[in-house]
């Protein structure tokens, strides 16, 4: 048979099966379970409304509790037990293994890195395209294009980028196009503005606004202000601010690195295999991709602001940044922060770019490719179970907030 | 802020030149990509592909045609006589050399005297000229290096090759099918249940309603993850293994909660009024649902089709996990490239245009009804 | 051609909020019943009751002598008509008229004769294929006029039906109302309004609902107006609102004289017993009443604005201590009053006068 005949008559089974369920589900509850007969009509009426609820829930309870719900605790129950011997419970020993692999606290630490950048990155450059392309009359265009990969997989993303990155022995032509532009740089003043000036500021700036971030978190906790929220909410405050300060310090010896550091000038380079900078050309795939959705969320954000506020700010002689930092963001936060969650969930289960790209190899595993490993190549299902639960562990805040919030607004 | 006076027009130009160099970076890489994909093998590894919208230059080594059988006799000296390029080849020599070590010695239509009266001569079109004695113009054909210009030059023989070179393991046809008929069903059956269930969430009365909205927006981030191996046990156990069902039944558990949760929030925005007055009218609630609410809400489930569709068109991890057994009859087009990208990683002509075929539909569905998901994603995530 | 009994109904949200508290009506066969009260007050609550989009939370509900608490929407044999028309916004003109009918599979033949009479009825007929989106609030509105037309119904329920239409249009639609009831003699019809006009001029009899004290009286337009029963009914119905004056009864029998605190005398026609002498009533005059006078006086004021709209002049007094300020209606035109004191008087049969907020003529 056709491979597309045989999709179709799959297709239809599939499909077909779904509708008539409801509507012989729905058609069996109305004439034969509770049939509006002439004596009590009206009762049967309202014994088939008050199933019908749950008929028309039925296959979305089933589905989400088989294919959510469940898989949650029977992951956990995993985690906790050892295929080879049985599938005997073993307590916290899978946690201990994963705990002792040197690759696993890569793919930990390497997540952590991906996590800062690319929510960061991809929320100011949506931020930034926001901006600009709402302020232009082919603004639409634009946002298309910027928007598009939105629509292209991560594998398709992977191939684009690796002929971006591909590289040829020096006496052969460039064709990726990252290492046709390094050749043209030989370490004069153009490398040095480029290469280290430019990376450089851009680091310092990012410690700069970490370094604001963390201290608007300090500061409540000072002596003469006044904390609310409690001791718990101190102790998160001060859990976020050493894990800024560590990202501070980090970012400033980075910086200093790249001042430091002394380029291979007039080498082609295989940009997947260096380590440590592999992560940040494996995080701009996503960050290619990702730009366009913050954008199509900012923008309409941006939008809605109301220009009142706008023009009086503009009459009280701000500039066009003041008007953009001090008016404009201050009324989007709440949108930034959904745009920033949603991203870092993505960034939370990214699998695809690094399976295609590098396939974890060169010190750039993440956790969704390791468990990948543990699971199917290793076949370790306890540690690789471990690992889904340590992914799930770092999505549960989030979802904590979601339905807290959810439940507020259905008040 | 249009027309504000006092407004300067070096920020406009500013904000215009920044705009074009932004969408100049995103749009790069895949153009990169689609040109690639009309490039033959040869060019693509000579020249990196923004140079191929140009003419490009290329250094190659050429034979002329075997004197044994070619050359012709004039008065007792013998010539070669012919053209370096096919007749169809638009091509044009800067320069020759007649030896590795100076492959650009000579300008074209220069006469180089090689000793004992044996000579050559290049012009810029390719004819060569050949000339010497018997003994001369014997054995191989003489080598010719030249530096060739060739206008861009692009070719359809790569789709040709991926699409319809039938069963070959470079071939895309059959996954393009195994990819539809993931998606498809993989798509309308969520729609389905999820509209279902949307409605009763929104507008039926039951207990412990409120408990399963907020399910819902907690299995909104669940990672998928966490649902491979119990689920692959589970399909094993029932006896569906590895297939398109347990694929669809997979797509449908991890694209329901968006589903819910998009077509709920649409649902409880359509006006009481109309639903009251379909009651009032006789309607039942399975009639409720499909004559009004359904059209009422075509335009969050038409923005939902297209992201549950764009993730299942582009997923890797559920196919390979669900579908794709030892095999390989039912791959899907991601799996085929990153399998392409192992086996074939230097072909880049393959390569291209295998992913250019894949993300050629999401291209189109984006472009086409990219105001559905826009309004979809504002609804999403914006509260 | 259905009566309704309401007994003893009562509404409670969520086991706390008792919106509609012992509710009894009876409405008669071809009634036109208009539902009057402050906003918030139940109205809309109390006709979806009827309509059987809200439980009844205690009490019998009977339509057509058929107990029908229970009895879903469709089978009550009802129409309403919404507020917002509630149009199905996919369909069609004709398809929303149709869309009842097709559901209590109707011949194709029976639908298209009963759209087509409502369409003439309502001269709709130009617009039958047009989407509600193509239409004018005031066509929309006939439109689910006619919606409801076509199902023929025993009770004809209305929320609001005018308020989204401009002034001009009201008063059109209002009066084409009316000549539909008067086409349908035998259709009872519940109409829920803010409009007291609207509710003076349709209702055969109104229903006056408090505001978490049940019913506050029903009865016949001119009835309400003439004679309310309490003083809420006496202030809701009649705008500018009726004016009351505290006082104490000082003469008993027929009619009943008061002194009114600060100032003058009213004589009602209301009658009362010799034990009332001294009691502590409120004394209730409409605006328009009132006449100047140079001799015996309900009430002397300095009149504090003037408002003159040409038909009428209003005069505004000083208020009195706590109380809302007193208000004159004179017919004509008066100018140069402000500032100046002036005599206000009223026949007695239009003087009421309330004990604990009941009327006596209601003893
Ligand atoms: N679902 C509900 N839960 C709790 N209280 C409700 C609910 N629906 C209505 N109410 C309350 O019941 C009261 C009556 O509402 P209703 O809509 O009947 O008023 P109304 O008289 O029609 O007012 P209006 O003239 O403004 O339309 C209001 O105070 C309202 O807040
Ligand atoms: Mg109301």
């Amino acid at each position: 048979m056709h491979p597309a005949l045989q999709g179709l008559i799959t297709i239809i089974i599939g499909v077909g099966g779904c509708l008539g369920y409801f509507y012989f589900s729905n058609q069996i509850l109305d004439k034969v379970i509770f049939p509006p007969k002439k004596n009590d009509a009206g009762r049967n009426i309202n014994r088939a409304n008050a199933v019908r609820p749950w008929l028309f829930l039925l296959p979305a309870i089933i589905a989400l509790g088989l294919y959510l719900a469940y898989p949650v605790f029977s992951t956990l129950w995993l985690s906790l037990t050892d295929r080879s011997q049985d599938n005997a419970f073993v307590g916290l020993a899978n946690y201990n293994q994963m705990f002792n692999e040197p690759k696993f606290w890569e793919a930990m630490v390497n997540n952590m890195l991906w996590l800062i950048v690319v929510p960061a990155v991809s929320t100011a450059f949506g931020l930034l395209s926001a901006q600009l392309t709402d302020r232009i009359a082919w603004g639409n265009i634009a946002k298309s294009i910027i928007f598009m990969p939105m629509a292209i997989s991560f594998v398709g993303a992977a191939v684009i980028f690796k002929l971006i990155y591909d590289a040829r022995p020096v006496d052969q032509a460039q064709i990726g196009v990252l290492n046709a532009v390094w050749l043209q740089f030989e370490g004069g003043t153009g490398s040095f503005l480029f290469l280290k000036l430019l990376p450089g500021i851009i680091v310092l700036s990012f410690a700069g606004i970490v370094s604001y971030i963390g201290w608007l978190t300090l500061k409540p906790l000072l002596p003469g202000e006044t904390n609310q929220g409690g001791g718990l909410m101190a102790i998160a405050r001060l859990i976020a601010v050493v894990i800024t300060a560590y990202i501070i310090v980090r970012s400033l010896l980075l910086a200093v690195g790249i001042m430091s550091s002394s380029l291979p000038y007039g080498e082609p380079q295989q940009w997947l295999t260096l380590p440590f900078w592999n992560n940040f050309f494996l995080m701009i795939v996503l960050i290619w991709i990702q730009t366009g959705f913050a954008m199509v969320i900012l923008s309409a954000a941006l939008r809605g602001i109301p220009e009142e506020t706008v023009e009086a700010a503009i009459v009280d002689g701000a500039n066009p940044f003041q008007v953009f930092f001090g008016i404009k963001v201050p009324q989007i936060t709440g949108t930034i922060v959904v745009v920033w969650t949603t991203i870092t969930l993505v960034v939370l289960k990214i699998f695809d770019i690094v399976f295609a790209m590098t396939n974890g190899q060169w010190e750039t595993q993440v956790l969704a490719n390791y468990m990948f490993d543990k699971l199917f190549r290793a076949n370790d299902w306890g540690v690789g179970s471990a690992s889904a639960i340590i992914i799930m562990l770092l999505v549960s805040p989030i979802l904590i907030w979601n339905v807290y919030n959810a439940r507020k607004e259905m008040q | 802020m249009d027309g504000m006076a006092g407004t300067s027009s070096k920020l406009t130009w500013a904000v215009h030149i920044s705009a074009v160099l932004l969408v100049a970076l995103w749009l790069f890489p895949t153009v990169g990509l689609l040109v690639s994909s009309f490039r033959t093998a040869d060019q693509i590894s000579s020249s990196g592909w923004w140079a191929s919208v140009f003419s490009s230059e290329q250094r190659t080594v050429i034979r002329t045609v075997d004197p044994d059988d070619f050359r012709i006799e004039e008065n007792s000296a013998f010539a070669v006589t012919g053209d370096l390029f096919a007749a169809d080849e638009e091509k044009e020599v800067i320069a020759w050399g007649t030896s590795s070590r100076e492959v650009e010695a000579y300008a074209p239509g220069d006469l180089v005297d090689l000793g004992d009266g044996e000579s050559i001569t290049v012009d810029s079109e390719g004819t060569y000229s050949w000339k010497g004695n018997e003994e001369q113009l014997s054995g191989r054909g003489k080598r010719v290096f030249a530096t060739v210009v060739s206008p861009p030059d692009f070719t359809t023989d790569n789709y040709e090759r991926v699409l319809f070179s039938g069963d070959s393991t470079d071939g895309m046809a059959k996954t393009f099918f195994n990819t539809l008929t993931v998606t498809i069903p993989a798509t309308i059956i969520p729609i389905v249940i999820a509209a279902f269930a949307a409605y009763a969430l929104a507008w039926m009365q039951f207990p412990g309603r409120a408990i399963l909205i907020a399910s819902v927006v907690g299995l909104l981030v669940v990672p998928l993850q966490l649902a491979l191996i119990p689920l692959l046990q589970f399909h094993n156990n029932i006896g569906i293994g590895k297939g398109y069902l347990g694929t669809w039944m997979a797509h449908t558990g991890f694209g329901l909660p968006l589903a819910v949760y998009l077509l709920r929030n649409y649902m409880v925005g359509l006006p009481r009024d109309i639903i009251e007055n379909a009651k009032v009218d006789g309607a039942t609630d399975f009639q409720i649902f499909t004559k009004i609410i359904i059209p009422l809400s075509f335009p969050a489930m038409a923005s939902f089709a297209i992201f549950q569709f764009l993730w299942t068109w582009n997923d890797l991890l559920v196919a390979r996990v669900f579908l794709i057994d030892a095999t390989g009859e039912t791959t899907v087009m991601t799996n085929q490239i990153v399998e392409l990208l192992g086996t074939r990683g230097g072909n880049w002509e393959i390569l291209a245009t295998a992913a250019f075929v894949s993300i050629a539909v999401p291209l189109i569905v984006f472009f086409t009804m990219q105001r559905y998901l826009v309004r979809g994603l504002l609804a999403g995530s914006v509260k | 051609m259905a009566d309704i009994k309401l007994t003893d109904v009562n509404k409670i949200y969520g086991g706390k909020v008792h919106v509609l508290k012992d509710i009894n009506l009876d409405i008669e066969k071809g009634e036109l019943i208009v539902f009057v009260g402050p906003s918030g007050c139940g109205k809309s609550t109390l006709l979806r009751m009827i309509a059987g989009l809200e439980t009844i939370t205690s009490g019998r509900l009977e339509i057509d002598h058929e107990h029908v608490n229970d009895v879903p929407p469709a089978q009550r044999g009802i129409a309403m008509v919404f507020q917002s028309y509630a149009l199905y916004p996919h369909m069609t003109v004709r398809e929303n008229m149709s869309f009842a009918l097709k559901l209590a599979k109707k011949s194709p033949q029976e639908i298209t004769e009963s759209v087509d009479r409502a369409a003439r009825i309502l001269q709709l007929e130009p617009f039958l294929d047009r989407l509600p989106k193509a239409l004018s609030g005031g066509q929309r509105q006939r439109v689910a006029i006619g919606r409801s037309i076509v199902r023929d119904p025993k009770v004809y329920l209305f929320d609001e039906p005018l308020s989204n239409l401009d002034a001009a249009l009201r008063v059109a639609t209002r009066i084409e109302i009316a000549q539909l009831k008067e086409q349908m003699p035998d259709s009872t019809m519940i109409y829920v309004t803010h409009d007291q006009v609207e509710a003076m001029t349709l209702a055969d009899r109104i229903v006056v609902l408090t505001v978490g004290e049940g019913i506050g009286q029903v009865g016949n337009p001119l009835q309400l107006y003439e004679r309310p029963e309490n003083e809420f009914v006496a202030q809701f119905i009649g705008s500018p609102a009726m004016n009351l004056l505290p006082g104490k009864i000082i003469a008993t029998g027929k009619q009943t004289t008061v002194r009114i605190a600060g100032g003058g005398v009213a004589v009602s026609d209301a009658p009362s017993k010799s034990s009332d002498e001294n009691l502590k009533v409120n004394v209730g005059v409409r605006p328009e009443d009132f006449s100047e006078t140079k001799g015996d006086y309900i009430f002397e004021g300095e009149v504090d604005i003037v408002e003159a709209l040409g038909e009428v002049t209003q005069l505004y007094f000083k208020a009195q201590k706590g109380g809302d300020p007193i208000i004159g209606k004179l017919a004509g035109i008066h100018s140069g009053l402000r500032g100046e004191t002036v005599r206000l008087t009223a026949e007695p049969n239009k003087v009421q006068v309330f004990h604990e907020g009941k009327s006596l003529y209601y003893r």
